[in-house]
């Protein structure tokens, strides 16, 4: 009863999912790790967001308070796993000499119930000097966020410098991450 | 001179798998049953050699020998000698080796138990098999071997994710591995059964038990991991839908599929090339798996480390071996012509939906998976995907699939009658409104408990629709008790299997719902002496003891006292663990039992003014997703045992017939 052509849709499926890795592969080949996923945002100013106070007696997230200094604003939720592994980096980044002079850490909370976050950093510690919650993901949209964790280095003048696209590791903090940082503060 | 042994067997094992592949198939396509016959033997060497392999690393490990790169980069001397052990398959290398392992032990257990099967099937089954193992084989010698020495050898090793330093994590891979590589055994019938043309109840027959011995030891596998991420996590959430766990779903899914569609293959002739079609796609699924977490095309804490030589490579093998079989399926597959018909409210047609469903569901995954590769591919950008996306479209996918398992065994093969099938249910209708208008007014007052109602009525709707049918098919009630019992004890084996098993998701969507609606979280700092109240239970912090010395870390241990209306319960110790190498701390929730919830206690951080900050839960009927889980996998077992699919059983049944015919 079978039609003949039927019983190739699964290998036609099959042939372009095969495509997509590969491309994938050559990409990464090139040199292109789908964490360095390139950001049209580069260079350009971060967009504008006024978020709520994740916690209630501390400020919000917003990028009226962006200036002045070099920051990083790090996308987390606590669905995601990657961020736990990401998270004590972060806490220990901030811990080191010279690093919390310079650098503001802006927490967003992404799609997750605040309750969730609030204990997501009882839990594990807050590195964070601002933390903003963005519930339904429009600030994610604006930033151009494909997933959790996603950072974004923006320098003292407000522009984005520099995108990390999945959890930061130690080597990602200690070559990337810091030279950029120690960079931009000049 | 260890490690060369093993790597010499290694590279014997790949000639062996060489001749496992060609001589027999060629046998076959001649018809030649001495060159058939060679793919016993050589399953068994390469069972032989393959286990030498493994024995090598395993004792390079046991004694940590630190000329090998891999032991190096993965142990240490002062590690309990259970994780010297698991260190062995806790890293890509020697994973991959076990991987081979376990195929190697499927396909000595079909040389050695499959004597029963017709000699054709067999040699092209072990054929396949050992074109598998080639793949494998080479890819470990290439690019992957865990052999390789190190000179001049360091004084100690790297020692090992703490994470992982965990009995529940370090028997999860094993049996995910024997449920990932068991699909390959379905997998190599079915393509046995396409090169020969013929698929028919016998061929559906032969591959279930496998599949199902797969499919327990990846349900186990799967509950292992979600059980470690529970207790280690340490913030009682027990699934995340991270890359690498769905990586294990979806080909549990698929084979859940496969399981239940070679049942109408068995008993009805029917749904043939479905059947076979899942075969391929669910071992593919396993294979994907391995180059999703291998290759860096997704980022995840789980993956080992990425190497783009290895994904080339693994990805050659997915063409290779899912290209090639869904070709040769896209062949042959219309020559498989179907058996019985059967309207769509028969149990076919059910098990068919099933079928839809699960699939449905695997594909779901795989494209949430995949999503942001997608994504990236085709410029769409900025879509973001986790768990929200899974929550939102597999609750409604799983939903009517629980509604129809009730139905379905009480609708009868070929043409059902639903009417009749929910007319029986009637008692299974009452039960579910009692358990939701019960969950509504115990449950009042949080914030879930009309879905809460809704997904205990279902696990209810499961539940007793499932006992009902087993008391229909024992006329419990409608003959004289000792008539039922007869019954009773005449019940096939897979019948009590599938009871048990579909028992067994009802417990597991019960726990899913408790936990999902009434979990209690309450964090604070607390000084000595403080007390904390919890669902009803006093925790009162007693003290703390720091740098407790353990084989290769230091503890943090909190002392709770619990107490409850007054009566003392238990104690609960938390940990909090910093090991030596690699310096990372971890946490040891301590977890309190009563089958209903867990109490479960974390210690975190001090504040530095003699508080701690910690965190205490309860979980309500979490111990019930584990247990059930379990339930299903014994459900698993029960049906193994049935004499129809016992090794060497089809063949006592095929002979006796036609003794006593002639």
């Amino acid at each position: 009863m079978m039609r003949r052509w039927t019983t190739f849709v699964p290998f036609a499926v099959f042939a372009v999912l095969v495509a997509f890795f590969g491309w994938r592969l050559v990409l990464i080949t090139r040199g292109d790790a789908p964490n360095l996923i390139p950001s049209v945002m580069i260079d350009k100013p971060a967009p504008g967001f006024d978020l709520p106070p994740l916690v209630l007696d501390r400020p919000g997230a917003a990028s009226d308070a962006l200036s002045g200094k070099v920051t990083l604003i790090n996308f987390f939720s606590s669905w995601c796993i990657p961020c736990r592994a990401e998270h004590p980096l972060l806490v220990d980044m901030m811990n080191r000499d010279g690093v919390k002079g310079r650098l503001r850490l802006v927490g967003i909370d992404y799609k997750d119930k605040p309750e969730d976050g609030r204990g997501w950093l009882a839990r594990l510690g807050d590195p964070y000097d601002a933390l903003g919650m963005d519930r339904d993901g429009r600030v994610g949209i604006d930033f151009g966020v494909y997933g959790v964790p996603e950072s974004y280095l923006i320098d003292r003048q407000g522009r984005i410098r520099y995108k990390q696209v999945g959890p930061f590791t130690p080597e990602d903090i200690q070559e990337k991450l810091l030279p950029l940082l120690a960079e931009l503060s000049k | 001179m260890i490690p060369e042994i093993g790597h010499f067997a290694l590279i014997v094992a790949l000639f062996v798998s060489v001749v496992q592949a060609v001589v027999p198939l060629v046998g076959a396509i001649r018809g030649d049953r001495a060159w058939m016959d060679m793919a016993r033997p050589a399953a068994l060497a390469q069972f032989a050699l393959i286990a030498t392999a493994f024995g090598a690393l395993m004792s390079c490990y046991v004694s940590s020998d630190f000329s090998v790169l891999n032991v190096v980069q993965n142990s240490h001397t002062d590690k309990p000698l259970i994780y010297k052990m698991s260190g062995v398959w806790a890293n890509h290398e020697g994973s991959m080796l076990l991987w081979v392992l376990i195929l190697s032990v499927y396909g000595m257990a079909v040389s050695v138990f499959g004597g029963n099967l017709p000699p054709g099937l067999r040699a092209r089954a072990l054929s396949v098999q050992a074109m598998i193992g080639f793949g494998f084989l080479l890819f470990i010698l290439l690019t992957s071997n865990p052999f390789t020495r190190v000179d001049p050898a360091p004084v100690n090793g790297d020692g090992l994710n703490p994470l992982l330093q965990d009995p529940g994590l370090a028997f999860h891979p094993p049996f995910l591995y024997l449920g990932y590589v068991g699909f390959s055994m379905a997998f190599s019938f079915a393509i046995a059964a396409l090169l020969e043309g013929r698929v028919d109840a016998a061929w559906a027959r032969w591959v279930r038990p496998w599949t199902l011995v797969a499919w327990c030891a990846l349900t186990l596998g799967i509950a292992m991991g979600s059980w470690w991420a529970y207790y280690t996590l340490g913030w009682g959430g027990w699934w995340y839908w991270d890359p690498v766990e769905n990586a294990s779903l979806m080909p549990w899914l698929a084979g859940t599929a496969l399981l239940h569609s070679s049942i109408v293959v068995e008993k009805r002739d029917t749904l043939k090339a479905w059947t076979i079609l899942l075969a391929i796609v669910t071992f593919s699924l396993s294979l994907l798996g391995t180059f999703l977490v291998r290759s860096g095309v997704l980022t995840s804490v789980h993956s080992f480390a990425a190497d783009p030589a290895r994904g080339v490579f693994v990805l050659a093998l997915l063409v290779v071996v899912t290209g090639g079989s869904l070709m040769l399926f896209a062949i042959r597959g219309p020559a498989l012509k179907g058996g019985g018909l059967f309207t769509p409210l028969s149990r076919e047609g059910s098990l068919l939906l099933n079928n839809v469903l699960m699939s449905t569901a695997s594909g779901t995954v795989l494209l949430g998976t995949l999503y942001p590769l997608f994504a990236d591919a085709l410029d769409l950008g900025k879509v973001s995907v986790g768990a929200p996306f899974f929550n939102a479209v597999f609750i409604p996918l799983m939903v009517p699939m629980v509604v129809t398992m009730a139905v379905a065994p009480l609708l009868s093969w070929k043409r059902g009658d639903l009417m009749g099938a929910l007319g029986r249910l009637k008692f299974a209708a009452v039960a579910v409104i009692a358990v939701m208008v019960g969950t509504w007014f115990l449950g009042g007052g949080s914030s879930g408990p009309v879905w809460a109602a809704l997904g205990l009525g279902l696990a209810a709707w499961l539940a007793v629709g499932t006992l009902f049918d087993w008391a229909e098919r024992v006329r419990l009630f409608r003959v004289p008790f000792a008539q039922s019992l007869d019954k009773i004890l005449r019940l096939p084996r897979s019948a009590y299997g599938m009871t048990v098993a579909h028992l067994g998701v009802a417990v597991v969507i019960a726990g899913i719902t408790g936990s999902s609606a009434w979990t209690i979280e309450k964090i604070q700092v607390m000084r000595p002496g403080d007390t904390v109240t919890v669902a009803g239970y006093d925790l009162t912090l007693v003290g703390t003891e720091d740098n407790i010395p353990g084989p290769n870390y230091t503890t943090l241990r909190a002392h709770f006292s619990v107490v409850r209306d007054g009566r003392p319960v238990t104690d609960l110790y938390p940990e909090k663990r910093m090991f030596r190498q690699p310096p990372r701390p971890t946490t040891d929730a301590a977890i309190h039992t009563n089958l209903l919830g867990d109490l479960y206690a974390v210690i975190g951080d001090a504040d530095g003014t003699g508080g701690f900050v910690t965190r205490l839960y309860f979980n309500p009927l979490v111990p019930w997703i584990f247990l059930g889980a379990v339930v299903m996998v014994i459900g698993g077992l029960v049906s193994l045992t049935d004499r129809r699919y016992r090794v060497g059983a089809p063949l006592r049944n095929a002979r006796a017939p036609a003794k006593g015919r002639a």
